[in-house]
């Protein structure tokens, strides 16, 4: 049977579309489904082995990217969360659904698995919404969505991206304790500073995951490259036979990881 | 009996002193930016002005919960009227506040989260502060701030003065009178009522309401004579373009439909589905989707609010992309700009303009946030700048749309139910044109008429994701969009062929105390109309309530042939739909076609033409645009092929844009502009061609195809009562018919804004008579299209096209400050064939890149291509194919018009070695040379026509000026930082 993806949809959500066509090109079962469905009746998480939370603006992001998702998520939608995630489901957050989980502070759910918010994403340091093409390498080792030490090339598109957590010792708790799940580098895998890091993330944090490695959230869209023609350079080389971008990796693996 | 009314609470959020606060350094920048100096720092308020029956507390829990961020934010909770304290260090405190009846989307989110917290709310109001350190006088920070920072159209700005903020929405629902119109019988007075009114009807359109309205025994209401204003405005009739018009003796009964519509209609290509009626056009694209495309201009709005005009302009167009047949899905937008020179000086700005750069920046911004929140990305468009639009800019925004085979047809039935969708309805965008009494005037002050809109984009995308589903589940019969003329004319167009009733208090309102006039005529933003079966009803409504979208019944289409208001009860309009649809009465209009140019310059020879190419790539017309383009999401809805810039690190423009509209499908199309109104004050006839052929070149240059291009027209220019204004449009509009009759490349859509003139103090300045022509082509495998950035080195350089001495309206005379009298003219014969061999070596896949020459011609191109991967170009200019003197047209002898000329139907190719003979082959009857090769040094190198080295430049130096000329953020935000690092220690 395959894995069932919840595509979480509320007003502004706008990548729910290509965020479900990405989990069923890797073989699930992907339905977008409005929030005020699920707020209705959370017990209808129960029928899906993951959740997804793509890319937008939900509510319109005018108090602070994903909070009010967030503030409806923690009302109604706690426990169900957490139970999906110790039956083995998994979470993936993109770009405003990463803004979401972060909110609810469930990413990276370091002093509280819920409800308690360690870390931020604020305001990029242009004051800028940006569109580019970033290089990010994943470093978590327990990250069901990728191996660490993959470098991917894929796009990215927010004002409010730029990591930042409370304080120093949190900081170093998220990083030693393999919480990051992607950083932005330099093409090379080199330290990256702007537009390579397009917001101004301490230490180039670009996605998290938490301590079951199952959630997972993360600033640029891999939907928006799992074609190899999404590039902006494929011109300029052979097409791969099977057309595959670099951000189809998450999407293969999280289905893979609900087997 | 009426409950006491909540406590009102202010709740301001600053970041934390610890952490950066972007906002604040933003802000500073701007105000530096205007030369204002004496500042150390500022730092941004967020604030919030909640009216909440549960107390302090609950504002306390709203502020730690909800509005700050529980990292970086602090929050403070103080009652209405406390004066915010200034923190130690700063010595002033900026107010920005949105006046009332201007919309406020940011309130909609923090009502969600109020209300999910469970708190009962009585009204949210947001509003912005700045604090700011340093020794500069109020006075200077309060101008600063309103050229900087808000807008006095739409915003109350204060320095240092306390504010109230009411967030509770008021109004009174009085008794209403329904009012009669008397239209007098001198000539004179008669048109007094229509210059009082604000309806811009000319005399002889009141003269035929009169005699109408006397005919029934009658005087019209103020409902009807808006409701025949508007229908017979300008902007919903095209009475200038479809009207008869004397043209030094050549004579059009109606302009539009003998020439642009004439050509489409004769060229009768299959895949044009429905051309120039609906709110789009549609051409198809596979055997289940067509694709439609709109493209609007939204000037006038965009000149007093660039922010919210140029928001509502791309909510407009997409409304209609939603009011095409049945309801298309807009998949791509894009957006031309026609500006003033950003870097004028602010002195010269004339009094009621706004600094070109301001108006950019507002502009581009709100596009910005209008199409990314809706989820559209905007991937092609262009900037041209020109001083006579300062006053008046041009903002274009167009929209592609995916709509399904069988949903083109649509058609309302006597007994569909009339349902308004949307946003609720409130004075926006009537400005004060009303036929309401002075009491009623008197009213309307408690409430501001925003004049002035600010679109909310996610109000539109609920209806977009509520329509598309009712769409598919068969829920309407039909569906337009609420624009100009609100619903005035949306129920008017939908009810031709049948009648109405509709019952106008019915329609949700933002606040009390309209008229019907007002309910009937206003252009609030987020509406769409649809007609539904009985037997849907209910179905329908409670679609759209799940999705949190208001849908409501005003109304029910008859058979009457009349349009019938009622407000209350009382029948307060009654009009005959034949009157109003097809009374206009028509009148002549003269032009004259006036030559122009000025006398052809002898420049100087160019000494040095490797810094003549750098300043040219300096100049704002070839600048990069990529300040503007990072900020629009160009990849959302994972379409993306041939993005705005391509290659590693996006270094090259591109020359359309290529999407994939369907995720399962590599079908896509290749989306192109051409805009060049310097042309058209040698020659609206060459312009007009011109344009036409750089659209095209757009789009094949990616690859796309030849037999299936459609093209869109935007027509703009001042007013047509000049003659030979309206003369340089007939010019154009002729060589849209020549253009799409010799290519077999039909319009398919078209519009026009005919009015733009800035009056100063010094004269009225009227913006050059411009055309956009949008083109949109079939990529049967978007895996075979073409970017422009060079490959490898050692591939060999084609010149395809002629290259002529043709600096007329060029960017190279733009540089020197010349205008010139010889124009890029099209052969419309030999654009053809090399259009139709172009495409057969795309097919071919022949070509390993491609760039089409346009502002700066060889030169630019050439570099351009280079820019990506670190390669350079070595060419040869004896070996352009240049005009000999068969073409009636002197040789050239000059390399720097070599490098220079904008000859039009050229493009550069680069080819694989082993395919020469193939590519050869293929333009044989085409003038086409090899030039030169690419090369691995990262140099532009040229010989000249007596083969010594004319040109030797630095790749990556171009580059870095191609990419900073025009950036106007990132540096001034960074010495903003730095000052502000500096001004700390």
């Amino acid at each position: 049977m395959k894995p069932r993806i919840l595509v979480l949809r509320a007003a502004g959500t706008n990548c729910d579309v290509e965020t479900a066509f990405a989990f069923e090109r890797y073989g699930a079962k992907a339905t977008a489904i409005h929030v005020n469905r699920l707020t209705e009746k959370p017990e209808l998480l129960a029928e899906f082995d993951g959740l997804a939370l793509p890319g937008g603006f939900s509510y319109g992001d005018d108090i602070a990217a994903g909070k009010v998702l967030a503030i409806e998520l923690l009302a109604r939608l706690r426990d169900p969360l957490l139970a999906l995630v110790d039956r083995g489901g998994i979470v993936l957050g993109i770009c405003n659904g990463f803004q979401t989980l972060v909110k609810t502070g469930l990413l990276p759910g370091i002093s509280a698995r819920i409800g308690a918010q360690d870390v931020t994403l604020a305001d990029n340091d242009s004051c800028r919404y940006e569109d580019r093409w970033v290089h990010i390498e994943s470093v978590s080792p327990r990250s069901v969505f990728i191996q660490p030490g993959q470098r991917l090339h894929v796009p990215l598109a927010h004002g409010e991206g730029k990591y930042v957590a409370k304080d120093a010792a949190t900081h170093k708790k998220i990083v030693d304790g393999g919480f990051v799940a992607f950083r932005y580098v330099t093409e090379d895998g080199g330290v990256a500073s702007y537009p390579e890091n397009p917001n101004g993330s301490i230490d180039g944090v670009a996605g998290l995951v938490d301590t079951t490695g199952r959630v997972m959230g993360l600033m640029p869209h891999p939907e928006r490259a799992m074609f190899a023609v999404h590039s902006p350079s494929w011109t300029g080389a052979a097409l791969r036979e099977d057309d595959e971008g670099a951000g189809a990796v998450i999407f293969k693996n999280a289905v893979q990881a609900l087997r | 009996m009426p409950s006491p009314s909540p406590a009102v609470f202010r709740i301001e959020v600053q970041v934390k002193p610890a952490f950066s606060d972007s906002r604040g350094n933003s802000a500073l920048a701007e105000l530096r930016g205007l030369g204002l100096a004496g500042l150390s720092n500022v730092r941004s308020v967020r604030g919030f002005a909640l009216a909440l029956p549960g107390g302090r507390a609950a504002a306390e829990r709203i502020a730690r919960e909800a509005l700050a961020d529980a990292v970086v934010d602090d929050a403070a909770v103080l009652d209405a009227d406390a004066r915010p304290q200034l923190p130690a260090g700063f010595a002033h405190r900026i107010d920005i506040v949105k006046r009332k009846g201007v919309m406020d989307p940011a309130a909609d989110g923090v009502l969600r989260a109020i209300m999910a917290l469970g708190e009962p709310v009585a009204g949210v109001r947001t509003y912005t502060a700045f604090l700011v350190a340093g020794t500069v006088s109020a006075d200077k920070l309060g101008d600063g701030a309103a050229r900087a920072l808000g807008n006095a159209a739409i915003e109350d700005i204060a320095v240092d003065q306390p504010h109230a903020i009411d967030p509770t929405t008021s109004g009174s629902t009085g008794a209403f009178t329904k009012v009669d119109v008397p239209l007098p019988m001198g000539d004179a007075e008669l048109l007094d009522v229509s210059k009082t009114g604000g309806l811009s009807l000319s005399l002889i359109e009141m003269q035929a309401i009169r005699k109408h309205f006397a005919e029934l025994g009658r005087a019209p209401t103020d409902v009807e004579l808006e409701t025949i204003a508007q229908t017979w405005s300008e902007h919903c009739k095209h009475k200038t373009l479809a009207g008869a018009v004397n043209c030094d003796g050549r004579r059009y009964d109606n302009l539009l439909k003998e020439t642009i519509f004439k050509a489409t209609k004769d060229l009768a290509r299959p895949w044009c589905i429905s051309v120039f009626k609906d709110n789009a056009g549609v051409i198809a694209f596979d055997d289940r989707h067509h694709v439609t495309f709109k493209v609007e201009t939204h000037n006038h709005p965009s000149a007093i609010e660039p922010y919210g005009g140029a928001g509502t302009g791309i909510g407009g167009v997409l409304r209609d992309t939603m009011g095409t047949g049945l309801g298309a899905k807009p998949i791509v937008s894009t957006d031309v700009f026609c500006f003033g020179p950003p870097d004028l000086p602010a002195s010269e700005v004339p009094a009621g303009a706004l600094h070109p750069r301001r108006v950019l920046k507002g502009v581009v911004a709100g596009v910005r946030d209008y199409g990314n929140r809706m989820g559209i990305p905007t991937a092609n468009g262009a900037l041209v700048f020109d001083r006579r639009f300062i006053g008046n800019p041009l903002v274009f925004c167009g929209s592609v749309g995916l709509l399904p085979a069988d949903k083109v047809e649509k058609a309302a039935r006597a007994g569909d139910r009339i349902v308004v969708v949307g946003g609720r309805t409130g004075r926006d965008g009537i400005h004060g044109a009303t036929f309401s009494s002075r009491e009623l005037h008197h009213e309307s002050e408690t409430l501001d008429s925003g004049a002035v809109q600010i679109g909310n984009a996610i109000q539109e995308k609920k209806v977009l994701d509520a329509q598309l589903q009712a769409r598919d589940l068969g829920l309407y019969t039909c569906v337009t969009d609420c624009g100009a003329g609100g619903l005035s004319s949306a129920v008017g167009e939908m009810a031709e062929g049948l009648g109405a009733v509709v019952d106008l208090e019915r329609v949700p309102l933002k606040y009390d105390g309209l008229t019907y006039a007002e309910i009937w005529i206003s252009e609030a933003q987020e509406r769409m109309v649809l007609s539904v079966a009985p037997e849907h009803e209910a179905q329908l409504l409670d679609l759209f309530r799940r999705e949190d979208v208001e849908a409501t019944v005003i109304g029910t289409f008859t058979t009457s042939g009349r349009l019938e208001l009622r407000y209350r009860g009382v029948e307060v309009g009654n009009l005959d739909l034949e009157f109003l649809h097809h009374g206009v009465p028509r009148v002549v209009r003269h032009a004259t076609v006036k030559p122009g140019g000025e006398p052809e310059p002898t420049l100087a020879d160019e000494v040095d033409l490797n810094a003549t190419l750098e300043r040219l790539f300096a100049q704002p017309d070839i600048a990069s645009k990529e300040w503007v383009v990072h900020q629009y999401d160009h990849e959302v809805q994972a379409g993306s092929v041939i993005k705005p810039f391509v290659g590693p690190g996006q270094k090259t423009p591109s020359d359309a844009a290529v999407v994939r509209p369907k995720l399962d499908s590599f079908r896509g199309i290749a989306i192109g502009n051409g805009i060049c109104p310097r042309v058209g004050d040698i020659d609206a006839y060459a312009m007009g061609l011109l344009a036409i052929d750089e659209a095209i070149r757009n789009v094949l240059a990616v690859g796309a195809r030849f037999d299936e291009c459609a093209l869109l027209d935007n027509f703009c220019s001042a007013s047509c009562e000049r003659p030979e204004v309206l003369g340089a449009v007939v010019r154009v509009a002729e060589a849209c018919r020549d253009a799409a009759l010799a290519w077999q490349t039909p319009f398919v859509s078209g519009k026009d804004s005919l009015n733009n003139e800035f009056r100063t103090q010094n004269g009225t300045v009227q913006i050059p008579t411009t055309i956009l022509i949008s083109s949109i082509a079939l990529v049967v495998d978007v895996r075979h299209a073409l970017s422009s950035d060079f490959k490898r080195a050692g591939n060999a350089i084609v010149l395809l096209g002629l290259t002529r001495p043709e600096l007329g309206g060029s960017a190279y005379y733009a540089m020197h400050g010349r205008l010139g009298r010889c124009p890029p003219r099209v052969d419309l014969v030999r654009a053809k064939a090399v259009f139709t061999a172009l495409a057969k070596l795309t097919s071919e896949r022949l070509v390993t890149s491609c760039h089409d020459l346009s502002d700066g011609g060889l030169a630019v191109a050439l570099a351009e291509m280079a820019f990506s991967r670190g390669l350079g170009v070595d060419v040869d200019l004896a070996k352009v194919p240049a005009a000999d003197g068969e073409e009636h047209a002197p040789s050239i002898e000059r390399d720097d018009v070599l490098l220079f000329s904008e000859s039009p139907t050229r493009f550069v190719l680069e080819i694989e070695p082993q395919r020469l003979r193939d590519v050869e082959r293929i333009l044989a009857d085409v003038p086409h040379a090899v030039i030169g090769t690419v090369t691995g040094d990262g140099r532009v190198r040229a010989r000249s026509l007596t083969g010594a080295r004319v040109l030797d430049a630095d790749v990556q130096h171009l580059a870095h000026v191609f990419h900073h000329s025009l950036d106007l953020g990132s540096a001034m935000a960074q010495d903003a930082l730095r000052g502000h690092d500096k001004d700390s220690r």
